[in-house]
């Protein structure tokens, strides 16, 4: 069919058509065009970011954590180099047969296996978890030889924290674990996020704890171009990581080994101090943990024996519990120094005015009884101290009232925190009627009210006051520095990692308003207590002289029952505060341990030894001895016929 | 007119040589020679089995551009029906691979795609049809192209293919279209095509709820639509092909990063990079320069394919001329502007630059019948 010779309309219309099609082509190709402008010249930029966005990322390289040495230099918590076992799950086709295929040349025990998959659950951004640390190297060499037979398992060097001294300061120098989900809220509202990414381990407790972002160092970045599966195809830049600062600690860890093995197998806390500048000497909790046991993850077996789980409330020893900062107790006696710069202050007692001690003291109908029968006789606030007198302390509680008392003794920083440098400090209890009203609040005015007989006891060291042995050991820094209390501080310098050292000065908190010759007096009858009063066996024969108090805390109310002190859990709390020498002093501390009894008995001699080790540099390693005659002695202890209003106050305070 | 020589090469060359159209030989070199610059960054193991599928396709144009149009038109109703028939039959035993069910196992090695052969046989059966009823045209005629339209795009719709059932509905429709379809249809299709368009637009967000159910799409082809509206309600699914391919080309800025230093393309963030989202790769190394170089050398192809219709001895090549070179325009047009985000994701490759051997053969053979239109003229 041959048209081109017809003139046809359709071949018209085609033209038309085909101009409007010409046209809509080209309308398109306008529009392509434009897109692309826009998208290739317009948004250049932010699809360059994109694309920059897509093809880096950056990994964290973790830095090296500090080390903290002692005063000495001696080496408390370092980190080592081990290889680790580590299985890549997403690799492995069967993981129970590849354990157990390894397990035939390299001891893989239950609980090894038991952590590895606590790992995995718990560290979902990480795809490998080791399944055995620390290998030797032959077990190394054992797995090389087999090593084609496993894929997805490798051997890696890992760094680990290591304590080397064990358990030795285990609750001053803390210990470091894996970062929990708590942990990671704390690093996000600190806004560390960014610092911590790649960081497997955190401070829990201690130093380790406390100087966490001095410790941890700084991370940096390695930026790597990496696929869309996130393959690394190669390094493009790296920012180093800043290793941690290192940390030296004010503490000798020599003489804290001397009060470790001091306390034997007594339960307590000891604070040893420099007076003068606040620094922590020693700083026992005693029982102590391993450290090291947390490091790469604790079994359960090694918690369920630090929780004490499934030991019975009134058998538990709480190795986790820093006595030193974290546990408050009633001072008993060794309040009685304080009382008395607070009645010499006050104007309520003059340094030569005695007062008859009959054998005790009425307030209304109740009686508070010495321990001495019959009697001290006529008292002074020098023989009160050294011999302890009960009564004495009765009449001038009485007389302070307890805010009195609270105001003044509050100076020494009682029943507030001391600001240490060791995590979870408590603040103890400084009663007073507005501390009362607070703390019963929820149960009503009857309760909430101060009652005049309370405020007889607390005198003595005895019902609702509770401290911590730090407290009590600045306390007693305070009377040696004539009335300046410094900050205690367990951390002399940060070393960073160019070897500059930054030591913090020491921080005067606050000054005890007193006059000089009161404090003197009170020096000068601790000074004798050491030597002709209650703490007078203990230091027998000390080339130097220490100005001391003991104090012996009631514990159990025994209700009319006589005193067995055969029920070890019953016995009171011996407490020993001391500083030394008196003409410089050099050293102050507090001695606490948990129904040890008389003061005298247990909580001097420990504080002997401390004394002598640091003052002697005399390295003596066994347990102090208790001193059980010196019970014979007449020690100020509260009656214990007479029915203390409060249970077990140590429990209140927590 | 055919006049027995002895052969000599050059003579046996210029034989060869004489069907093709030298513009459109150039052209196509051009953009072959471009798709081979570009496969050899995307996927370099795959350009020795394209070299074998480009060598394949320019023998098949070479073939189609010697065979006079008449006679191609004269045979369209055969191809129309075989067609069909493999159409039916791939709903029947077809091989379903990537969820749908679109090639047809023949022996051990063969196998084929019959939506293929429909991009080729519809426009030529529609042209044979007003051909045939070219001094009678009214809309009679329009509807029977309609239904001779309908069967085909239906079967391949139901395979699900959606981007081949739109390629051969639009090359249907430009025939119609040419043919002189009142401008009172043509307008109002327009318009409501616009109009559905702008109302996705608007109301995309409360159509996309996953309890609505479009009239005739599928759910995947709903899912494609309202991933175009917004790319980001599926980031990793069906979106993160257009986000990638976005990022591709504005990161490619005007002169790009350079040949195989693509990041998206070569770090594998951008999926089907030597197939459909090939233009993402020539965007991103070779920037709006080489995006430009590409329009430009398709525009002279559409150009040099309309001045063929124009000069073409019968309706009936005006016809087909002008509609192949419109399917031309629209597999670029829905290509780029899929893989700039402009469109729904459709499986519609970049012509002659997207490495696959069904589209090159096809588009090739296309390219054969605009020489073959313009071989007749010469000729006659």
């Amino acid at each position: 069919m041959k048209t081109f010779n017809e003139p046809n309309e359709n071949v018209g219309r085609f033209y038309i058509r085909l101009f409007a099609a010409a046209l809509f082509v080209f309308a398109g190709c306008i529009l392509l065009a434009l897109r692309l402008y826009s998208l290739q010249v317009k948004s250049y930029t932010h699809y360059l970011d994109l694309a920059e966005g897509n093809r880096i990322s950056m990994l964290p390289i973790v830095p090296q954590r500090g080390n903290i040495v002692d005063r000495n230099g001696v080496v408390l918590a370092r980190n080592f180099v081990a290889y680790t076992l580590e299985i890549t799950p997403s690799l492995v086709v069967n993981l129970e047969k590849t354990i157990k295929d390894l397990s035939e040349f390299i001891a893989i025990e239950q609980k090894d296996q038991q952590r590895f998959h606590n790992f995995l659950r718990d560290n979902k951004r990480l795809d490998s978890a080791p399944i055995r640390t620390r290998l030797s190297d032959e077990e190394v060499a054992r797995f090389m030889g087999q090593r084609y037979r496993f894929v997805g398992v490798d051997v890696q060097a890992r760094l680990f924290r290591d304590y080397p001294n064990g358990t030795l300061g285990s609750h001053l120098i803390g210990y470091i674990s894996r970062i929990s989900d708590h942990d990671a809220e704390e690093i996000e509202a600190r806004d560390e996020a960014a610092n911590y990414r790649g960081s497997m381990y955190i401070g829990k407790s201690g130093v380790e704890a406390t100087y966490e972002v001095d410790l941890h160092g700084i991370t940096g970045l390695e930026h790597v171009e990496n696929t869309a599966g996130g393959k690394v195809v190669r390094s493009l830049k790296t920012e180093p990581a800043t290793p941690g600062n290192d940390i030296e600690l004010s503490v000798d860890i020599e003489l804290q080994k001397v009060a470790e093995t001091a306390f034997g197998e007594r339960r307590g806390g000891l604070v040893a101090l420099d007076p003068s500048s606040g620094e922590v000497l020693a700083l026992v909790s005693m029982p102590t943990f391993d450290p090291n046991l947390f490091v790469d993850g604790i079994s359960s077996q090694d918690w369920k024996m630090l929780n004490e789980i499934g030991v019975p409330k009134e058998r538990q020893n709480k190795p986790l519990l820093n006595r030193a900062v974290a546990s408050a107790y009633p001072p008993g006696s060794t309040i009685k120094p304080f009382m008395a710069l607070a009645g010499l202050n006050a104007g309520k007692r003059t340094l030569t005015q005695k007062i008859n001690d009959p054998g005790g003291f009425w307030y209304g109908s109740n009686y508070f009884k010495d321990d001495k029968k019959g009697g001290h006789g006529l008292v002074d606030i020098y023989k009160s101290i050294v011999v302890s007198c009960n009564t004495y302390y009765y009449i001038l509680a009485n007389d302070l009232g307890i805010d009195g008392i609270a105001s003044f003794i509050g100076q020494f920083g009682l029943g507030s925190r001391t600001g240490i440098d060791i995590p979870d400090e408590k603040e103890g209890v400084l009663p007073s009627t507005a501390w009362k009203r607070k703390r019963f609040a929820k149960q009503g005015p009857l309760f909430q009210k101060w009652y005049g007989g309370e405020t007889i006891s607390v005198g003595i060291g005895q019902g609702y006051n509770a401290y911590t042995p730090a407290q009590m050991a600045s306390a007693m820094a305070t009377i040696a520095n004539d009335g300046k209390r410094m900050r205690p501080r367990v951390v002399r310098a940060v070393i960073d990692s160019h070897g500059q050292r930054q030591e913090p000065p020491p921080e005067l908190v606050q000054e005890v308003a007193s006059k000089p010759e009161y404090m003197a007096a009170v020096r000068q009858a601790l000074d004798d207590v050491t030597r002709y009063g209650t703490a007078t066996r203990a230091f027998l024969g000390a080339p130097y002289r220490a100005g001391g108090k003991t104090g012996t805390a009631q514990v159990y109310s025994l209700k009319g029952q006589t005193y067995d002190k055969s029920e070890e859990r019953k016995r009171d709390h011996s407490w020993f505060i001391a500083y030394a020498p008196i003409e410089q002093p050099r050293i102050a501390l507090a001695v606490m341990v948990e129904n040890g009894g008389f003061g005298a008995v247990s909580a001097a001699p420990i504080a002997r030894q401390v004394l002598d080790a640091f003052l002697l540099e005399k390295r003596i390693d066994k347990p102090a001895p208790e001193d059980t005659e010196a019970e014979a002695e007449d020690e100020g202890s509260d009656d214990h016929s007479n029915d203390g209003a409060h249970v077990r106050p140590e429990e209140e305070a927590r | 007119m055919n006049h027995r020589r002895r052969f000599h090469v050059t003579q046996l060359f210029s034989a060869l040589i004489r069907p093709l159209d030298p513009y459109l030989l150039l052209i196509l070199v051009a953009l072959l020679v471009y798709a081979t610059i570009i496969i050899e960054s995307a996927a370099p193991e795959l350009l020795a089995k394209q070299f074998m599928n480009i060598l394949l396709s320019l023998l098949g144009m070479w073939v189609v551009a010697i065979i006079p149009t008449r006679r191609l038109l004269s045979l369209s109703p055969l191809f129309y029906i075989v067609g069909v028939a493999l159409l039916i039959a791939v709903n029947l035993f077809g091989t379903v691979s990537k969820g749908a069910q679109r090639w047809l196992d023949i022996g051990t090695f063969l196998r084929i795609q019959p939506s293929e052969i429909m991009k080729i046989a519809v426009p030529l059966t529609l042209t044979w049809f007003f051909q045939k009823r070219e001094h009678a045209i009214s809309w009679l005629e329009f509807l029977g192209a309609a239904l001779l339209l309908v069967g085909p795009i239906y079967l391949i719709a139901k395979q699900p293919d959606l981007g081949t059932a739109i390629l051969v509905c639009s090359s249907g429709l430009f025939v119609i279209f040419f043919a002189g379809l009142s401008w009172k249809l043509v307008v109002p299709v327009v318009l409501a095509g616009a109009v559905a368009i702008f109302a996705i637009g608007v109301f995309g967000d409360q159509l996309c709820q996953p309890d609505v159910k479009w009239l005739g799409l599928k759910s995947y082809q709903k899912e494609r639509v309202c991933t175009l509206l917004d790319p980001e309600r599926d980031k990793l699914g069906k979106g993160f092909h257009t986000i990638q391919s976005t990022i591709a080309i504005g990161s490619g800025g005007f002169v790009g990063k350079g040949w195989k230093q693509g990041t998206q393309t070569h770090l594998a963030f951008l999926p089907e990079r030597h197939t459909d989202f090939v233009f993402a790769v020539l965007s991103e190394e070779f920037g709006l320069v080489g995006v430009l170089v590409l329009l430009g050398l398709y525009m002279a192809l559409l150009a040099r394919g309309f001045m063929i219709a124009v000069n073409a001895p019968t309706f009936g090549a005006k016809l087909l001329a002008s509609s192949t070179t419109m399917v031309f325009f629209t597999y670029l047009f829905v290509n780029i502007g899929m893989v700039s985000g402009i469109l729904p994701v459709v499986g519609v490759p970049l012509p002659f630059i997207s490495y696959g051997g069904t589209a090159i053969v096809t588009l090739c053979l296309g390219v054969g019948i605009l020489m073959g239109i313009r071989r007749d003229k010469q000729e006659r």
